[in-house]
Protein backbone atom coordinates (compact mmCIF):
# COMPACT_ATOMS: atom_id res chain seq x y z
CA UNK A 1 0.00 0.00 0.00
CA UNK A 2 1.27 3.46 -0.92
CA UNK A 3 1.33 6.08 1.90
CA UNK A 4 -2.17 7.45 2.48
CA UNK A 5 -2.72 10.95 1.07
CA UNK A 6 -4.75 13.76 2.60
CA UNK A 7 -8.01 14.72 0.86
CA UNK A 8 -9.15 18.23 0.10
CA UNK A 9 -12.13 19.81 -1.57
CA UNK A 10 -13.04 23.40 -2.21
CA UNK A 11 -15.97 24.53 -4.31
CA UNK A 12 -19.65 23.94 -4.92
CA UNK A 13 -21.68 21.15 -6.50
CA UNK A 14 -24.85 21.16 -8.56
CA UNK A 15 -26.90 18.52 -10.28
CA UNK A 16 -28.47 20.23 -13.27
CA UNK A 17 -29.55 23.60 -11.86
CA UNK A 18 -30.17 22.30 -8.34
CA UNK A 19 -27.45 23.31 -5.87
CA UNK A 20 -26.32 20.28 -3.84
CA UNK A 21 -23.72 21.77 -1.51
CA UNK A 22 -21.30 24.62 -1.08
CA UNK A 23 -19.44 26.72 -1.68
CA UNK A 24 -17.40 25.08 1.08
CA UNK A 25 -13.90 23.93 1.99
CA UNK A 26 -13.05 20.49 3.37
CA UNK A 27 -9.77 18.94 4.50
CA UNK A 28 -9.28 15.34 5.63
CA UNK A 29 -5.78 14.74 7.00
CA UNK A 30 -3.62 11.87 5.74
CA UNK A 31 -3.85 8.55 7.57
CA UNK A 32 -6.65 9.72 9.88
CA UNK A 33 -10.31 8.87 10.33
CA UNK A 34 -12.45 11.85 9.35
CA UNK A 35 -16.18 11.75 10.04
CA UNK A 36 -18.39 13.90 7.89
CA UNK A 37 -21.50 14.39 10.00
CA UNK A 38 -24.65 16.03 8.74
CA UNK A 39 -28.40 15.72 8.28
CA UNK A 40 -29.88 13.87 5.30
CA UNK A 41 -30.01 15.80 2.04
CA UNK A 42 -27.11 18.10 2.83
CA UNK A 43 -24.98 16.63 0.03
CA UNK A 44 -22.46 14.62 2.03
CA UNK A 45 -22.94 11.48 -0.07
CA UNK A 46 -22.46 13.55 -3.23
CA UNK A 47 -19.19 14.84 -1.79
CA UNK A 48 -18.08 11.27 -1.10
CA UNK A 49 -19.07 10.19 -4.62
CA UNK A 50 -16.80 12.87 -6.07
CA UNK A 51 -13.81 11.37 -4.27
CA UNK A 52 -14.88 7.89 -5.41
CA UNK A 53 -14.85 9.07 -9.02
CA UNK A 54 -18.58 8.37 -9.35
CA UNK A 55 -20.09 11.84 -9.56
CA UNK A 56 -20.87 11.77 -13.31
CA UNK A 57 -24.21 13.50 -12.73
CA UNK A 58 -22.61 16.25 -10.59
CA UNK A 59 -21.36 19.56 -11.94
CA UNK A 60 -18.56 20.57 -9.58
CA UNK A 61 -17.04 24.03 -9.68
CA UNK A 62 -13.78 24.07 -7.76
CA UNK A 63 -11.00 21.65 -6.96
CA UNK A 64 -10.79 18.39 -5.07
CA UNK A 65 -8.33 15.53 -4.86
CA UNK A 66 -5.41 14.06 -2.97
CA UNK A 67 -2.98 16.18 -0.99
CA UNK A 68 0.00 14.64 -2.82
CA UNK A 69 -1.38 15.88 -6.14
CA UNK A 70 -1.50 12.39 -7.73
CA UNK A 71 -4.82 11.13 -9.12
CA UNK A 72 -7.09 9.24 -6.72
CA UNK A 73 -8.08 6.59 -9.24
CA UNK A 74 -6.92 3.17 -8.10
CA UNK A 75 -6.17 4.40 -4.58
CA UNK A 76 -9.74 4.40 -3.28
CA UNK A 77 -11.97 1.71 -1.80
CA UNK A 78 -15.69 2.25 -1.17
CA UNK A 79 -18.00 0.75 1.42
CA UNK A 80 -21.63 1.74 0.95
CA UNK A 81 -24.76 1.56 3.06
CA UNK A 82 -25.84 -1.66 1.37
CA UNK A 83 -23.37 -4.53 1.58
CA UNK A 84 -23.44 -4.95 -2.25
CA UNK A 85 -22.61 -8.65 -1.96
CA UNK A 86 -23.27 -10.76 -5.05
CA UNK A 87 -25.84 -13.39 -4.03
CA UNK A 88 -24.48 -15.94 -6.52
CA UNK A 89 -20.95 -15.88 -5.04
CA UNK A 90 -19.86 -17.40 -1.74
CA UNK A 91 -18.23 -15.27 0.93
CA UNK A 92 -14.65 -15.90 -0.23
CA UNK A 93 -15.52 -15.15 -3.86
CA UNK A 94 -17.24 -11.93 -2.76
CA UNK A 95 -14.17 -10.87 -0.80
CA UNK A 96 -11.90 -11.52 -3.80
CA UNK A 97 -14.26 -9.85 -6.29
CA UNK A 98 -11.93 -6.96 -7.04
CA UNK A 99 -9.09 -9.18 -8.24
CA UNK A 100 -11.42 -11.14 -10.49
CA UNK A 101 -12.91 -7.95 -11.90
CA UNK A 102 -9.45 -6.68 -12.79
CA UNK A 103 -8.30 -10.04 -14.19
CA UNK A 104 -5.62 -10.20 -11.50
CA UNK A 105 -4.52 -13.25 -9.58
CA UNK A 106 -6.90 -14.13 -6.75
CA UNK A 107 -5.03 -14.19 -3.43
CA UNK A 108 -7.19 -16.77 -1.72
CA UNK A 109 -4.96 -17.25 1.33
CA UNK A 110 -4.94 -13.54 2.01
CA UNK A 111 -8.73 -13.47 1.70
CA UNK A 112 -9.04 -16.28 4.24
CA UNK A 113 -6.69 -14.39 6.56
CA UNK A 114 -8.84 -11.26 6.31
CA UNK A 115 -11.99 -13.30 6.90
CA UNK A 116 -10.29 -14.53 10.06
CA UNK A 117 -9.72 -10.92 11.21
CA UNK A 118 -13.38 -10.06 10.77
CA UNK A 119 -14.37 -13.30 12.56
CA UNK A 120 -15.94 -15.07 9.59
CA UNK A 121 -13.51 -17.96 8.96
CA UNK A 122 -16.29 -20.46 9.64
CA UNK A 123 -18.50 -18.83 7.00
CA UNK A 124 -16.02 -18.64 4.10
CA UNK A 125 -17.97 -21.06 1.91
CA UNK A 126 -21.45 -19.71 2.71
CA UNK A 127 -23.66 -17.66 0.43
CA UNK A 128 -24.64 -14.14 1.52
CA UNK A 129 -28.29 -15.14 2.09
CA UNK A 130 -27.14 -17.54 4.82
CA UNK A 131 -25.64 -14.66 6.84
CA UNK A 132 -27.11 -12.06 9.19
CA UNK A 133 -27.06 -8.34 8.32
CA UNK A 134 -24.09 -7.75 10.62
CA UNK A 135 -22.16 -10.66 9.14
CA UNK A 136 -22.87 -9.46 5.61
CA UNK A 137 -21.52 -6.02 6.45
CA UNK A 138 -18.40 -7.70 7.88
CA UNK A 139 -17.95 -9.46 4.52
CA UNK A 140 -18.21 -6.04 2.87
CA UNK A 141 -15.52 -4.77 5.26
CA UNK A 142 -13.33 -7.78 4.38
CA UNK A 143 -13.83 -7.02 0.68
CA UNK A 144 -12.80 -3.40 1.32
CA UNK A 145 -9.68 -4.52 3.24
CA UNK A 146 -8.84 -6.98 0.47
CA UNK A 147 -8.59 -4.05 -1.94
CA UNK A 148 -5.83 -2.66 0.32
CA UNK A 149 -6.28 0.93 -0.84
CA UNK A 150 -4.77 3.88 1.08
CA UNK A 151 -8.05 5.85 0.95
CA UNK A 152 -11.26 4.29 2.25
CA UNK A 153 -14.61 5.98 1.69
CA UNK A 154 -17.46 4.90 3.95
CA UNK A 155 -21.00 5.94 3.03
CA UNK A 156 -23.11 5.25 6.14
CA UNK A 157 -22.06 1.59 6.08
CA UNK A 158 -23.39 0.76 9.55
CA UNK A 159 -26.68 2.65 9.51
CA UNK A 160 -28.84 -0.39 8.71
CA UNK A 161 -27.45 -2.47 11.59
CA UNK A 162 -28.94 -2.92 15.06
CA UNK A 163 -27.23 -1.02 17.91
CA UNK A 164 -25.07 -3.91 19.09
CA UNK A 165 -23.88 -5.04 15.63
CA UNK A 166 -23.21 -1.41 14.80
CA UNK A 167 -21.00 -0.86 17.87
CA UNK A 168 -19.07 -4.04 17.07
CA UNK A 169 -18.63 -3.05 13.43
CA UNK A 170 -17.37 0.36 14.55
CA UNK A 171 -14.73 -1.27 16.80
CA UNK A 172 -13.67 -3.72 14.11
CA UNK A 173 -13.46 -1.10 11.36
CA UNK A 174 -11.54 1.37 13.54
CA UNK A 175 -9.04 -1.36 14.34
CA UNK A 176 -8.61 -2.71 10.81
CA UNK A 177 -8.69 0.55 8.87
CA UNK A 178 -6.29 2.38 11.21
CA UNK A 179 -3.48 4.16 9.35
CA UNK A 180 -5.52 4.74 6.18
CA UNK A 181 -7.16 7.98 5.18
CA UNK A 182 -10.80 7.28 6.00
CA UNK A 183 -13.61 9.61 5.00
CA UNK A 184 -16.74 8.42 6.77
CA UNK A 185 -20.09 9.96 5.91
CA UNK A 186 -22.63 9.49 8.70
CA UNK A 187 -25.76 11.08 10.15
CA UNK A 188 -25.30 9.37 13.50
CA UNK A 189 -23.81 11.69 16.16
CA UNK A 190 -22.92 8.77 18.45
CA UNK A 191 -20.98 7.15 15.62
CA UNK A 192 -19.09 10.35 14.80
CA UNK A 193 -18.30 10.82 18.51
CA UNK A 194 -16.83 7.32 18.74
CA UNK A 195 -14.87 7.14 15.50
CA UNK A 196 -13.84 10.60 14.29
CA UNK A 197 -10.22 11.66 14.82
CA UNK A 198 -11.45 14.66 12.88
CA UNK A 199 -15.17 15.47 12.89
CA UNK A 200 -16.55 17.81 10.26
CA UNK A 201 -20.12 18.99 10.63
CA UNK A 202 -21.79 19.67 7.30
CA UNK A 203 -25.05 21.64 7.35
CA UNK A 204 -26.85 24.15 5.18
CA UNK A 205 -24.56 26.78 6.72
CA UNK A 206 -21.45 25.07 5.34
CA UNK A 207 -18.66 23.03 6.88
CA UNK A 208 -17.38 23.47 10.43
CA UNK A 209 -14.91 21.47 12.49
CA UNK A 210 -15.77 20.06 15.93
CA UNK A 211 -13.12 19.51 18.59
CA UNK A 212 -13.11 15.78 19.50
CA UNK A 213 -11.93 14.47 22.91
CA UNK A 214 -8.31 13.31 22.97
CA UNK A 215 -9.22 9.67 23.77
CA UNK A 216 -8.10 7.20 21.11
CA UNK A 217 -10.60 5.88 18.58
CA UNK A 218 -12.72 3.84 18.81
CA UNK A 219 -13.77 5.78 21.91
CA UNK A 220 -15.67 3.94 24.60
CA UNK A 221 -19.36 4.45 23.91
CA UNK A 222 -20.28 5.29 27.51
CA UNK A 223 -17.20 7.31 28.50
CA UNK A 224 -18.19 10.79 29.78
CA UNK A 225 -15.93 12.45 27.17
CA UNK A 226 -17.59 10.56 24.30
CA UNK A 227 -21.08 11.32 25.59
CA UNK A 228 -20.32 15.00 26.09
CA UNK A 229 -18.87 15.23 22.59
CA UNK A 230 -21.94 13.47 21.22
CA UNK A 231 -24.14 16.08 22.94
CA UNK A 232 -22.01 18.93 21.61
CA UNK A 233 -22.26 17.56 18.07
CA UNK A 234 -26.03 17.29 18.30
CA UNK A 235 -26.24 20.85 19.61
CA UNK A 236 -24.13 22.03 16.69
CA UNK A 237 -26.47 20.24 14.28
CA UNK A 238 -29.59 21.63 15.96
CA UNK A 239 -28.34 25.19 15.95
CA UNK A 240 -27.39 25.14 12.29
CA UNK A 241 -29.76 25.82 9.45
CA UNK B 1 -49.29 -33.86 -3.30
CA UNK B 2 -52.25 -31.47 -3.21
CA UNK B 3 -50.96 -29.95 -6.46
CA UNK B 4 -50.93 -33.34 -8.19
CA UNK B 5 -54.42 -33.98 -6.84
CA UNK B 6 -55.63 -30.63 -8.17
CA UNK B 7 -54.08 -31.31 -11.59
CA UNK B 8 -55.75 -34.72 -11.73
CA UNK B 9 -59.10 -33.22 -10.74
CA UNK B 10 -58.77 -30.46 -13.36
CA UNK B 11 -57.95 -33.03 -16.07
CA UNK B 12 -60.93 -35.16 -15.04
CA UNK B 13 -63.20 -32.10 -15.11
CA UNK B 14 -61.98 -31.16 -18.61
CA UNK B 15 -62.52 -34.69 -19.94
CA UNK B 16 -66.01 -34.84 -18.40
CA UNK B 17 -67.02 -31.45 -19.87
CA UNK B 18 -65.69 -32.58 -23.25
CA UNK B 19 -67.77 -35.77 -23.10
CA UNK B 20 -70.80 -33.83 -21.87
CA UNK B 21 -70.48 -31.35 -24.78
CA UNK B 22 -70.29 -34.20 -27.31
CA UNK B 23 -73.25 -36.05 -25.78
CA UNK B 24 -75.54 -33.09 -25.07
CA UNK B 25 -74.95 -31.30 -28.39
CA UNK B 26 -75.08 -34.62 -30.20
CA UNK B 27 -71.96 -33.75 -32.20
CA UNK B 28 -71.02 -36.15 -35.02
CA UNK B 29 -67.63 -37.86 -34.57
CA UNK B 30 -66.17 -36.14 -37.66
CA UNK B 31 -66.72 -32.75 -36.00
CA UNK B 32 -65.69 -33.49 -32.42
CA UNK B 33 -65.03 -37.06 -31.33
CA UNK B 34 -65.47 -37.83 -27.64
CA UNK B 35 -62.55 -38.50 -25.30
CA UNK B 36 -63.10 -42.24 -25.48
CA UNK B 37 -62.70 -42.34 -29.28
CA UNK B 38 -59.64 -40.11 -29.13
CA UNK B 39 -58.07 -42.31 -26.46
CA UNK B 40 -58.74 -45.31 -28.67
CA UNK B 41 -57.14 -43.61 -31.68
CA UNK B 42 -54.19 -42.63 -29.51
CA UNK B 43 -53.64 -46.18 -28.34
CA UNK B 44 -54.07 -47.92 -31.70
CA UNK B 45 -51.79 -45.40 -33.46
CA UNK B 46 -49.26 -45.15 -30.63
CA UNK B 47 -46.25 -46.18 -32.71
CA UNK B 48 -47.15 -43.83 -35.55
CA UNK B 49 -47.79 -40.89 -33.22
CA UNK B 50 -44.60 -41.58 -31.25
CA UNK B 51 -42.52 -41.50 -34.46
CA UNK B 52 -43.96 -38.16 -35.52
CA UNK B 53 -43.81 -36.74 -31.99
CA UNK B 54 -40.10 -37.59 -31.83
CA UNK B 55 -39.49 -35.60 -35.04
CA UNK B 56 -41.40 -32.58 -33.70
CA UNK B 57 -39.59 -32.85 -30.35
CA UNK B 58 -36.21 -32.81 -32.12
CA UNK B 59 -37.19 -29.76 -34.19
CA UNK B 60 -38.37 -27.95 -31.07
CA UNK B 61 -35.29 -28.84 -29.00
CA UNK B 62 -32.78 -27.91 -31.70
CA UNK B 63 -34.65 -24.65 -32.41
CA UNK B 64 -34.84 -23.91 -28.71
CA UNK B 65 -31.14 -24.58 -28.18
CA UNK B 66 -29.97 -22.53 -31.16
CA UNK B 67 -32.48 -19.71 -30.61
CA UNK B 68 -31.61 -19.37 -26.90
CA UNK B 69 -27.88 -19.42 -27.61
CA UNK B 70 -28.29 -16.79 -30.31
CA UNK B 71 -30.54 -14.70 -28.03
CA UNK B 72 -28.03 -15.00 -25.17
CA UNK B 73 -25.15 -13.75 -27.32
CA UNK B 74 -27.19 -11.00 -29.03
CA UNK B 75 -28.47 -9.60 -25.75
CA UNK B 76 -24.93 -9.37 -24.35
CA UNK B 77 -23.73 -7.71 -27.55
CA UNK B 78 -26.59 -5.19 -27.47
CA UNK B 79 -26.02 -4.45 -23.79
CA UNK B 80 -22.26 -4.11 -24.22
CA UNK B 81 -22.17 -1.85 -27.26
CA UNK B 82 -24.27 1.29 -27.68
CA UNK B 83 -23.36 1.19 -31.38
CA UNK B 84 -24.73 -2.33 -31.80
CA UNK B 85 -27.82 -1.24 -29.91
CA UNK B 86 -28.53 1.79 -32.09
CA UNK B 87 -27.90 -0.19 -35.31
CA UNK B 88 -29.62 -3.45 -34.45
CA UNK B 89 -32.51 -2.48 -32.22
CA UNK B 90 -34.60 -0.81 -34.97
CA UNK B 91 -33.99 -3.87 -37.13
CA UNK B 92 -35.07 -6.20 -34.34
CA UNK B 93 -38.22 -4.21 -33.68
CA UNK B 94 -39.04 -4.04 -37.41
CA UNK B 95 -38.50 -7.78 -37.73
CA UNK B 96 -41.22 -8.22 -35.13
CA UNK B 97 -43.64 -6.35 -37.39
CA UNK B 98 -43.43 -9.22 -39.89
CA UNK B 99 -45.52 -12.16 -38.69
CA UNK B 100 -43.14 -15.11 -38.43
CA UNK B 101 -45.83 -17.31 -40.01
CA UNK B 102 -45.51 -15.33 -43.23
CA UNK B 103 -41.89 -16.45 -43.46
CA UNK B 104 -42.67 -20.16 -43.31
CA UNK B 105 -43.06 -20.66 -47.10
CA UNK B 106 -39.83 -18.76 -47.74
CA UNK B 107 -37.94 -20.82 -45.17
CA UNK B 108 -39.26 -24.01 -46.74
CA UNK B 109 -38.11 -22.75 -50.12
CA UNK B 110 -34.63 -21.97 -48.80
CA UNK B 111 -34.07 -24.83 -46.37
CA UNK B 112 -36.18 -27.59 -47.88
CA UNK B 113 -38.83 -29.92 -46.47
CA UNK B 114 -36.58 -31.45 -43.83
CA UNK B 115 -35.64 -30.66 -40.27
CA UNK B 116 -33.95 -27.30 -40.81
CA UNK B 117 -36.89 -25.24 -42.08
CA UNK B 118 -38.79 -26.17 -38.89
CA UNK B 119 -35.77 -25.50 -36.69
CA UNK B 120 -35.46 -22.09 -38.35
CA UNK B 121 -39.15 -21.34 -37.65
CA UNK B 122 -38.82 -22.33 -33.99
CA UNK B 123 -35.60 -20.32 -33.73
CA UNK B 124 -37.13 -17.20 -35.27
CA UNK B 125 -40.20 -17.31 -33.08
CA UNK B 126 -38.23 -17.58 -29.82
CA UNK B 127 -35.28 -15.36 -30.68
CA UNK B 128 -37.01 -12.08 -29.87
CA UNK B 129 -38.56 -13.00 -26.50
CA UNK B 130 -35.28 -14.53 -25.27
CA UNK B 131 -33.18 -11.60 -26.49
CA UNK B 132 -35.45 -8.91 -25.14
CA UNK B 133 -36.03 -10.54 -21.73
CA UNK B 134 -32.28 -11.04 -21.23
CA UNK B 135 -31.36 -7.63 -22.64
CA UNK B 136 -33.82 -5.85 -20.33
CA UNK B 137 -32.36 -7.71 -17.34
CA UNK B 138 -28.81 -6.83 -18.45
CA UNK B 139 -29.74 -3.15 -18.53
CA UNK B 140 -31.18 -3.27 -15.00
CA UNK B 141 -28.03 -4.21 -13.06
CA UNK B 142 -28.19 -2.68 -9.58
CA UNK B 143 -26.36 0.71 -9.83
CA UNK B 144 -24.54 0.01 -6.55
CA UNK B 145 -22.81 -3.03 -8.05
CA UNK B 146 -21.73 -1.10 -11.12
CA UNK B 147 -20.34 1.70 -8.95
CA UNK B 148 -18.47 -0.78 -6.77
CA UNK B 149 -16.96 -2.29 -9.92
CA UNK B 150 -15.95 1.16 -11.13
CA UNK B 151 -14.19 1.98 -7.87
CA UNK B 152 -12.44 -1.39 -8.22
CA UNK B 153 -11.18 -0.27 -11.67
CA UNK B 154 -12.87 -3.11 -13.54
CA UNK B 155 -12.88 -3.01 -17.37
CA UNK B 156 -16.40 -3.13 -18.93
CA UNK B 157 -16.02 -6.62 -20.41
CA UNK B 158 -15.22 -8.07 -16.99
CA UNK B 159 -18.09 -6.18 -15.36
CA UNK B 160 -20.34 -7.73 -18.00
CA UNK B 161 -19.11 -11.25 -17.40
CA UNK B 162 -18.73 -11.20 -13.61
CA UNK B 163 -21.65 -8.97 -12.61
CA UNK B 164 -24.15 -8.04 -15.30
CA UNK B 165 -24.58 -11.49 -16.87
CA UNK B 166 -24.93 -13.46 -13.62
CA UNK B 167 -27.26 -10.81 -12.20
CA UNK B 168 -29.42 -10.99 -15.35
CA UNK B 169 -29.72 -14.79 -15.53
CA UNK B 170 -33.18 -14.78 -13.89
CA UNK B 171 -34.28 -12.53 -16.79
CA UNK B 172 -32.79 -15.01 -19.26
CA UNK B 173 -34.70 -17.75 -17.44
CA UNK B 174 -38.02 -15.95 -17.88
CA UNK B 175 -37.26 -15.51 -21.60
CA UNK B 176 -36.51 -19.22 -21.80
CA UNK B 177 -39.81 -20.09 -20.10
CA UNK B 178 -41.68 -18.12 -22.77
CA UNK B 179 -39.55 -19.61 -25.53
CA UNK B 180 -40.33 -23.17 -24.55
CA UNK B 181 -44.05 -22.51 -25.11
CA UNK B 182 -43.50 -20.62 -28.38
CA UNK B 183 -41.02 -23.00 -30.00
CA UNK B 184 -43.58 -25.78 -30.73
CA UNK B 185 -45.79 -23.20 -32.50
CA UNK B 186 -42.92 -22.46 -34.89
CA UNK B 187 -42.21 -26.11 -35.53
CA UNK B 188 -45.89 -26.93 -36.22
CA UNK B 189 -46.34 -23.99 -38.62
CA UNK B 190 -43.21 -25.19 -40.42
CA UNK B 191 -44.65 -28.66 -40.69
CA UNK B 192 -47.96 -27.36 -42.01
CA UNK B 193 -46.27 -25.46 -44.80
CA UNK B 194 -44.25 -28.38 -46.02
CA UNK B 195 -43.11 -31.59 -44.35
CA UNK B 196 -43.27 -35.34 -44.57
CA UNK B 197 -42.94 -35.97 -40.83
CA UNK B 198 -43.91 -34.49 -37.48
CA UNK B 199 -47.10 -33.99 -35.47
CA UNK B 200 -48.20 -31.00 -37.57
CA UNK B 201 -47.84 -33.07 -40.71
CA UNK B 202 -49.72 -35.95 -39.07
CA UNK B 203 -52.59 -33.63 -38.12
CA UNK B 204 -52.94 -32.33 -41.68
CA UNK B 205 -52.81 -35.89 -42.99
CA UNK B 206 -55.44 -37.10 -40.53
CA UNK B 207 -57.62 -34.11 -41.34
CA UNK B 208 -57.42 -34.85 -45.07
CA UNK B 209 -58.53 -38.42 -44.45
CA UNK B 210 -61.32 -37.36 -42.06
CA UNK B 211 -59.57 -39.17 -39.18
CA UNK B 212 -60.59 -36.49 -36.72
CA UNK B 213 -59.96 -38.76 -33.73
CA UNK B 214 -56.32 -39.19 -34.84
CA UNK B 215 -56.03 -35.43 -35.32
CA UNK B 216 -57.14 -34.82 -31.75
CA UNK B 217 -54.86 -37.57 -30.49
CA UNK B 218 -51.90 -35.83 -32.17
CA UNK B 219 -53.03 -32.50 -30.72
CA UNK B 220 -53.14 -33.92 -27.19
CA UNK B 221 -49.67 -35.43 -27.58
CA UNK B 222 -48.41 -32.04 -28.78
CA UNK B 223 -49.88 -30.39 -25.68
CA UNK B 224 -48.28 -32.98 -23.40
CA UNK B 225 -44.95 -32.50 -25.20
CA UNK B 226 -45.06 -28.74 -24.63
CA UNK B 227 -46.07 -29.08 -20.98
CA UNK B 228 -43.29 -31.58 -20.32
CA UNK B 229 -40.73 -29.31 -21.96
CA UNK B 230 -41.98 -26.35 -19.96
CA UNK B 231 -41.77 -28.29 -16.69
CA UNK B 232 -38.26 -29.47 -17.57
CA UNK B 233 -37.00 -25.98 -18.45
CA UNK B 234 -38.68 -24.56 -15.35
CA UNK B 235 -36.98 -27.14 -13.13
CA UNK B 236 -33.65 -26.51 -14.85
CA UNK B 237 -33.88 -22.73 -14.36
CA UNK B 238 -34.83 -23.12 -10.71
CA UNK B 239 -31.97 -25.48 -10.10
CA UNK B 240 -29.37 -23.39 -11.92
CA UNK B 241 -30.35 -19.89 -10.87
CA UNK B 242 -32.98 -20.32 -8.19
CA UNK B 243 -35.36 -18.21 -10.27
Amino acid sequence: MTPPPALHLSGQAKIGDTPIFGPLVMEAPAGQWTCLLGPSGVGKSTLLRLFAGLGDEVTFEGTFGAGDGAPLEGRVALMAQGDLLMPWLDVTANVTLGARLRGAEVARDRALGILDWVGLSDHAAKRPDELSGGQRQRVALARTLMEDRPVVLLDEPFSALDARSRARMQDLSAELLAGRTVLHVTHDVAEAARLGQVVLVMTGDGMSMAEPPCAQVPRTYDAPGTLAFQGALLRQLMEAQ
Amino acid sequence: MTRALHAAAATLLAVLSWQALVTLADLPRFILPGPGLVAQALWSNRALIADHALITAIEVLVGLGLGSALGFVSAILLAASPLALSLLRPMLVFSQAIPVFALAPILTLWLGYGLWSKVAMALLIIYFPVTSAFFDALMRTAPGWLELARVMNAPPARVMWHIRVPAALPGFASGLRLAVVYAPIGAIIGEWVGASQGLGYLMLLANGRAKIDLMFAALIVLGILTLTLHAAVDALCRRLWGA
